[in-house]
């Protein structure tokens, strides 16, 4: 039986650019941090109230992995905005909005009522996009 | 309901204005009456509408956000009495209470399992990493 996921990827452009995003704009925690050789880093980041889920910010550059068609085939596609990484849930969508929007963050759009709740979408410094959704779209009294 | 609320946009501005004030000002004397002033609201109503947007009064936010900020610098290795003035406490122990109460071990401990740690991750640093990922990204092979 499968009880839980602990590790999954973003792949992003630059894990500097990255680690800034997700840690001084987002509010996330670093997990791991941890130098792999000159070129490579083990980075992982977790949501605040989460710390037993890791996402990997899993740089897309040639390597072992990824062939240099790939890569760059990748790096366009995340760049074009094609990847949705998942949901990220708040408190209050209109004040984490807000302060996201102060921080900087680019979004694709703004607090809206949807059939299925309150909804916006921002980008990650990558490309990458996320849905920003209240706890309460989850809440049982809202199903469908 | 929130979705009433947010027509309000100036007053969602003016309380996240004042959460990343106390962000970016947590090291300092921080008199949370002025911060209410700045935002024009009366002490009571703010803190009424920034206790329902993040389920902390300002007060209790500002000893969260300098709890966290210690933590990062304790997993920096910098000293607890370091820490203690430069997240804006007057006395160390009252820092070490506070932090021991809301982390759940004294600094000091913390600070102790954080070098263990990072000598561990000298010592090993794949075993931090599951691995899956360490052979997908050849780091077996070095």
């Amino acid at each position: 039986m499968i009880t839980k996921m602990t590790v999954t990827n973003i792949h992003v452009i630059d894990q500097d650019s990255a680690y800034d995003f997700y840690v001084n704009k987002l509010g996330f925690k670093v997990v791991d941090d941890i130098p792999m050789g000159p070129d490579s880093r083990w980075l992982t980041v977790s949501p605040p109230e989460q710390p037993d889920l890791q996402l990997v910010l899993f740089p897309v550059k040639v390597s072992k992995m990824f062939p240099k068609e790939t890569a760059e085939t990748l790096i366009d596609l995340i760049k074009k905005g094609i990847f949705g990484c998942g949901v990220l849930t708040c408190n209050d969508i209109f004040a984490t909005y807000e302060e996201l929007k102060a921080k900087g963050v680019e979004f694709i759009k703004p607090p809206k009522k949807e059939f299925y709740g309150t909804e916006a979408l921002f980008k990650d410094d990558s490309g990458n996009y996320f849905s920003l959704q209240p706890l309460t779209n989850f809440d049982n009294e809202n199903d469908i | 309901m929130v979705t009433e609320q947010y027509p309000k946009v100036y007053l969602y501005r003016r309380i996240v204005q004042a959460k990343l004030f106390i962000d970016k000002n947590y090291a300092d004397k921080i008199d949370l009456s002025n911060i209410s002033d700045e935002a024009y609201f009366s002490k009571f109503h703010f803190i009424r509408l920034f206790k329902s947007i993040y389920g902390k009064t300002p007060h209790q936010y500002l000893k969260y956000v300098r709890i966290e900020k210690a933590k990062e610098l304790l997993n920096n290795e910098a000293s607890v009495t370091e820490v203690c003035y430069s997240v804006g406490f007057d006395s160390v122990s009252s820092f070490s209470g506070l932090f021991s109460k809301i982390v759940g071990i004294s600094p000091s401990m913390y600070l102790a399992q954080k070098k263990q740690t990072k000598e561990k991750i000298t010592k090993n640093p794949l075993s931090f990493v599951p691995g899956c990922y360490a052979y997908q990204h050849g780091w077996y092979e070095k």
